[in-house]
Order: structure tokens, then C-alpha cells, then sequence
């Protein structure tokens, strides 16, 4: 007597197995599908964050990452920024919630983000996770940071295209470096990013721009990414070039010994607008612009 | 003869007994205008009943932001009165001894660390740059102790924490010279600010303050004491050496708590003290109370009006403290100095 009893039920009885494969695969399916859409990603902070489906509503309180969003034509889904994003245009209409180091809380709340993009050096990270807001810090600080980071943010988006923004930008900064001929290359940059000073290393994102260039950096690479310098260091490596933003070029001439550095005496120096040095010091999407900026400067200055 | 002390002195109670309610008044005050400023404005509290983020803004950011301001505010307060008695110096702040610069060392220490393993799940995250600014903060105070040698001689413990204070600023500096990439974090936390605390940081800071207040309002005969003088201190019998000890512990413990939380904030430890004094004279026992109620006021009013003045955008904290008790404490100055006065 071993009948359907002592088997399980509902399945065994003819015509209702099929029917019963059928639910199972379809269940499944959804599972499967249900995964396939999940998104995971792990942040510069190791936190691993999963979320059903991409953000619908997107705070960004870091100007890099404001225009990786931008760039992977999400713009859109922006609902608020920090105060220093300001590009691409149609940003600079969005709520403001502070700055990247002092943002409103309350603010960033208020709009009820699916997500909020920030610096790993922000200290609001924490708070904002305690109110149940999910957070993925980034910090890109050179090339490789910023291909990683925005594979990040398209998966995260789920907007395809990526690799090839990715391979534009390397194109787009391999161009600005065929522009230049010969006779530039090897010239010995200095790039000052503040007045303390603090230069653009070869390991910044800057020096390997310049580098990609063709162009020297005065600063060694083992000085780290953004060093302070000696004046006096400047001034013994006489550069061929100096750039630096024009709030910084104002008194340059008047530091001692600097006068008659080669640069300086030469007017070799490229000034930066506040808008240029926005684009110099982002290590965004926008470095293959800023390569074409410091190629242009280099082709009006040296012979 | 005792009659008119006696009248005197219940003269003095009662004002220092309306002063305090009147403190509490204005915090009460304070706290209800604090639940409906910010960058929402007061919506949020109109639309609390149906709105679950309105709710989750006006009781998880507003309230704990405010009730942390005036703990802040309080701990400071209570350890610039604290610290005034002590060192009998009128400009002797909380972070006298060191606390601000060690504070900023921890917290330099504990980003650099973090930065060089940014995927550890270990302790130091969680623990955090709050616990390593509240050990930076009284390490440094116990390390002016032990170069000091104890606390019997008020200059050598001055000095010593002028010098902890100048060091590790200088230790602290250097780091970041060596690490320029935690300079970002570092300059929020020089900044000070009330915007990131929550309800946690509010228990923690409670409990101090509970713990610290009675403690040091219980040892207040030393610093009556002391206002007539070492010598007389010690003539009195006091077993000076350990109970200025305990005063001190107490100093460091307020001090580093507030700034483990809410960063550097200036002033309030020095402005509130005198604010107390301008009003009334009193003994220790109810100027310490006075001062620290004082010092919650005066945060909490500089975060309000922090929060209010340019909204929805916002001021840093520390330049309203700044502004506002030292704009107060020189009208006082002022109305003092008038001639008929007095």
C-alpha cells in the first residue's frame, strides 16, 4: 500500500505534476531574475551595499562624483548637490545641502535620497547611515580610481557604456598628447595646486596627466601625491613651466628668489580661471578636458 | 553680627536659585524653538503627523542635534568653571591642559591608521574617530599630569599643559604634513560641529555630565578654598593634592566627551563661566551648576541661530559661540564699567 499517502500530496497525483514543474521553474525565474537585478557594490570605505533596483533619486555631496552621474546621463536622477558642484550646468539649479565636510543633515534627509554619494574624508557618512540612508563613499584620487569609480556608478545606475566612456577619456587625453610636438616633451613642469606651496606629485592624478603629456614633473615621485614643498626646492629646480590658479600666481613673483626663475622671468606660466582650476584639480570625468587645457596652455608658452 | 551675612547670603540663593531657573527656562525654550528650525524650516514639524521623514527629521536630527548642543554646551561650561577655579585664572579654558591639541592628534592618528587599511572590519571603525579624539582629549590632560609631576603646583601644571598643548599640536601638524590625505577629514573635526549628533552621542554625553557635575560640585570647598590662596587652601586642611586630582580628572572627562562629539568648539568653556560671574557671586558648589547650565544655553542658542540665520543653509557653530557670548560678556563689561552703576 504505498499510494500517494506516503508520498507528498499535491504533486504526485498525474496531471498536476507538469503543473508543478511549471510553478517551480517559474519561481525560479523570479528568483534568478530577482538576483540578476539585485545590485552590489562595495565601497572605498569596504562597505558593501545591495540594493534592489538603481536609485531613482540620487544626493551627491562630492563635485567628481556629481559629474560622473552627469556623464553616465544620469543628471536627472540628481535631487540635490554639495555647494561646490557646479558642472555640468543644469546642477547648479539643484537643492544645495552644504559642503562635502559640513553638509546639512537635515537637508540631505529632507529629500529623501535612494542613495547619497560622498568622500570617504566626510564625517557625515556615519550620521546619515544611523538615519537609514544608504551610502557609498568614493574618493577618486588618479586614473585608475577614476575608471574604477565610474564601473561603480554604472553598475549602480545599471547605464551600459562605461568601459567605453572610460576608453573616450584615455583617447581624449592621448590626443591632447599628440597635439604637442616634439620639442615640448621632456619640458620640466611645476604645478602648484596652493600658495603654502603644496605642488601636484607624479603619483597625483595631475602629475600623471602631465606625465601622459610627455612632460617632466620637478617634484620625485617618492614625495607622495600633493607634497609641500621648500620654496627654496622650487626655486633649485627651475622649472621650464609653471601652472598654478590665479589665485595663487598673484603674489608668486614676490616670494623670494622667485623672480628670477627662468618661468617667471619668461612669463611661462600658465594661470588657471577659477572654472580651469575646478576642471584641473577634479579627478572626474572631465580629465581628458583638462588634458586639453594644459596642452593648449603648453603649445602658447613653449616654442 | 550674623544677621546681615545671614540676609546676604540668603540674598545670594535666592538670586542664584532664579538665575538657574531662569537657565532652565530658556533651555526648555531653546530646545522646542530647536525642533522647529532647520533647513526644512518649521514644516517639518506641521507635517510630522503624516509625514514618516518630517517625523524621522524633527525626532532623530532636531531633537538629538539640540538636547547635544546643550549637553556640549554643558560639559563645557562645567569644565571651563572648573578649570577657572583651579588655575584661579580668569582666562583658563577647558582645553588649557592639553585636551584640544591631543583630541586633534587622536583623531589625526585614527584617520591616518584608517586610511592605510581601508577595507578593516576590525575595531577601529566602530570605535572610531569619537573614542579616538575622547583618548587624545585625556591622555593629553594625564600626560601634562605626569610632566607636571601631580598637581600641587599650579604653575609647573600650567606650564606643562601649554607645552603637552603646543607639542602634540605641532605632532599633529606633522602627520598631516606626512599624510595630506586625511587633511579634509581632519579640518571638519578642527571646525567643530553640532550637525552629526545622534541620540547615542547624546546618551554618552548624559551620562558624563550626571556623572561629572555632582562629582565636581561635590569637591567645590577646594575651589572656594583655593580662591583664598594655596596657602590658605592648605591651612584649611584640605587634602589638596588628591581632591585637585579628582578635579582635574573631572576637567579632562567633560572636556574630552564634548569634544569627541562635537569637535572643537571655542569659547563656550571660557564665555560661560563669566556670564555666571557677571550676574551673581556665589561659592563653587552652585557656580559650577550655574556655569554648566550656562555653557548648554549658550551652544544651544549659537546652533539655533546657526541653523536659523541663513537657512537652509548653515553657519559653522563655533563663530556664533564666539560672537554670541562675546558680544554678551562685553555689553556686561560695558554696563559694569558705566559710571552709577555698580
Amino acid at each position: 500500500m504505498d499510494g500517494p499517502t506516503t508520498r507528498n500530496a499535491a504533486c504526485h497525483r498525474p496531471g498536476l505534476g507538469t503543473r508543478c514543474a511549471l510553478l517551480l521553474c517559474i519561481g525560479v525565474l523570479s528568483w534568478c531574475w530577482s538576483t540578476a537585478h539585485a545590485i552590489d557594490i562595495v565601497d572605498d570605505r569596504g562597505m558593501r551595499v545591495t540594493i534592489a533596483q538603481p536609485p531613482a533619486r540620487i544626493v551627491s555631496i562630492l563635485p567628481s562624483l556629481t559629474e560622473m552621474v552627469c556623464q553616465l546621463g544620469r543628471c536627472a536622477r540628481l535631487v540635490g548637490v554639495d555647494r561646490y558642484s557646479n558642472f555640468p550646468e543644469s546642477v547648479r539649479g539643484l537643492p544645495r545641502v552644504g559642503g562635502g565636510l559640513d553638509p546639512s543633515v537635515e537637508s540631505i534627509v529632507a529629500l529623501r535620497p535612494d542613495i547619497v554619494l560622498l568622500a570617504t574624508s566626510s564625517p557625515a557618512a556615519a550620521r546619515l547611515e544611523a538615519l537609514g540612508l544608504v551610502v557609498l563613499a568614493f574618493e577618486p584620487k588618479r586614473y585608475a580610481d577614476v575608471h574604477r569609480v565610474l564601473e561603480q556608478l554604472a553598475r549602480l545606475l545599471d547605464v551600459p557604456g562605461a568601459q567605453q566612456l572610460w576608453r573616450d577619456i584615455e583617447a581624449g587625453v592621448d590626443a591632447a598628447a599628440r597635439s604637442l610636438p616634439a620639442s615640448v616633451r621632456g619640458k620640466r613642469v611645476y604645478f602648484e595646486v596652493n600658495g603654502a606651496p603644496y605642488a601636484a606629485g607624479t603619483t597625483s592624478f595631475i602629475g600623471e596627466t602631465l606625465q601622459r603629456l610627455g612632460m617632466r614633473n620637478i617634484v620625485p615621485a617618492e614625495l607622495g601625491p600633493f607634497p609641500k614643498l621648500n620654496p627654496e626646492f622650487v626655486v633649485r629646480a627651475d622649472p621650464d613651466l609653471i601652472m598654478v590658479g590665479d589665485a595663487s600666481f598673484a603674489g608668486m613673483a614676490q616670494r623670494p628668489g622667485w623672480s628670477t626663475l627662468r618661468a617667471i622671468a619668461t612669463h611661462r606660466v600658465c594661470v588657471f580661471d577659477p572654472a580651469q582650476s575646478d576642471l584641473m584639480v577634479r579627478a572626474g570625468p572631465r580629465i581628458a578636458e583638462a588634458a586639453r587645457a594644459m596642452s593648449q596652455c603648453l603649445l602658447r608658452h613653449l616654442p | 553680627m550674623t544677621a546681615p551675612l545671614d540676609a546676604a547670603l540668603h540674598r545670594q540663593a535666592r538670586l542664584s536659585v532664579s538665575v538657574a531657573l531662569a537657565l532652565l527656562v530658556g533651555s526648555g525654550l531653546l530646545l522646542l524653538l530647536g525642533l522647529g528650525i532647520g533647513s526644512t524650516g518649521v514644516e517639518s514639524l506641521i507635517a510630522m503627523r503624516d509625514d514618516p521623514v518630517a517625523l524621522q527629521i524633527v525626532r532623530d536630527i532636531r531633537a538629538p542635534r539640540a538636547v547635544g548642543a546643550w549637553l556640549a554646551g554643558a560639559l563645557l561650561g562645567l569644565a571651563g568653571a572648573i578649570a577657572q577655579g583651579l588655575f584661579r585664572n580668569p582666562l583658563a579654558d577647558p582645553y588649557l591642559l592639553g585636551s584640544a591639541s591631543g583630541a586633534s592628534l587622536g583623531v589625526a592618528v585614527a584617520l591616518v591608521a584608517l586610511g592605510a587599511t581601508p577595507h578593516a572590519d576590525a575595531w577601529l571603525p566602530r570605535f572610531g574617530l569619537t573614542g579616538a579624539a575622547f583618548v587624545g582629549a585625556t591622555a593629553a590632560v594625564f600626560l601634562t599630569l605626569a610632566l607636571a609631576r601631580g598637581v600641587q603646583q599650579t604653575m609647573r601644571l600650567l606650564l606643562a599643559g601649554v607645552v603637552v598643548g603646543v607639542v602634540l599640536g605641532a605632532l599633529g601638524s606633522m602627520l598631516l604634513m606626512l599624510q595630506p590625505a586625511v587633511m579634509l577629514s581632519m579640518q571638519a573635526f578642527m571646525l567643530g560641529s553640532t550637525g552629526f549628533i545622534g541620540w547615542s552621542g547624546c546618551a554618552v554625553m548624559a551620562l558624563v555630565w550626571l556623572a561629572c557635575t555632582p562629582l565636581a560640585a561635590s569637591l567645590s570647598r577646594v575651589l572656594d578654598a583655593l580662591s583664598l590662596g594655596e596657602a590658605t587652601a592648605t591651612s584649611l586642611g584640605l587634602p589638596l593634592p588628591r581632591l585637585r586630582g579628582i578635579l582635574v580628572a573631572t576637567l579632562a572627562l567633560a572636556t574630552g566627551a564634548a569634544v569627541a562629539q562635537t569637535g572643537l568648539i571655542a569659547f563656550v568653556g571660557l564665555a560661560a563661566p563669566h556670564l555666571v560671574r557677571s550676574m551673581l557671586r556665589t561659592t563653587h558648589r552652585r557656580f559650577l551648576w550655574l556655569s554648566s547650565l550656562m555653557g548648554g544655553v549658550l551652544l544651544l542658542a549659537a546652533d539655533t541661530l546657526a541653523r536659523w540665520l541663513i537657512a537652509p543653509q548653515e553657519l559653522p557653530v563655533g563663530v556664533l559661540t564666539a560672537v554670541l557670548g562675546g558680544g554678551y560678556l562685553l555689553w556686561l563689561m560695558q554696563r559694569r564699567v558705566a559710571p552709577g552703576v555698580s
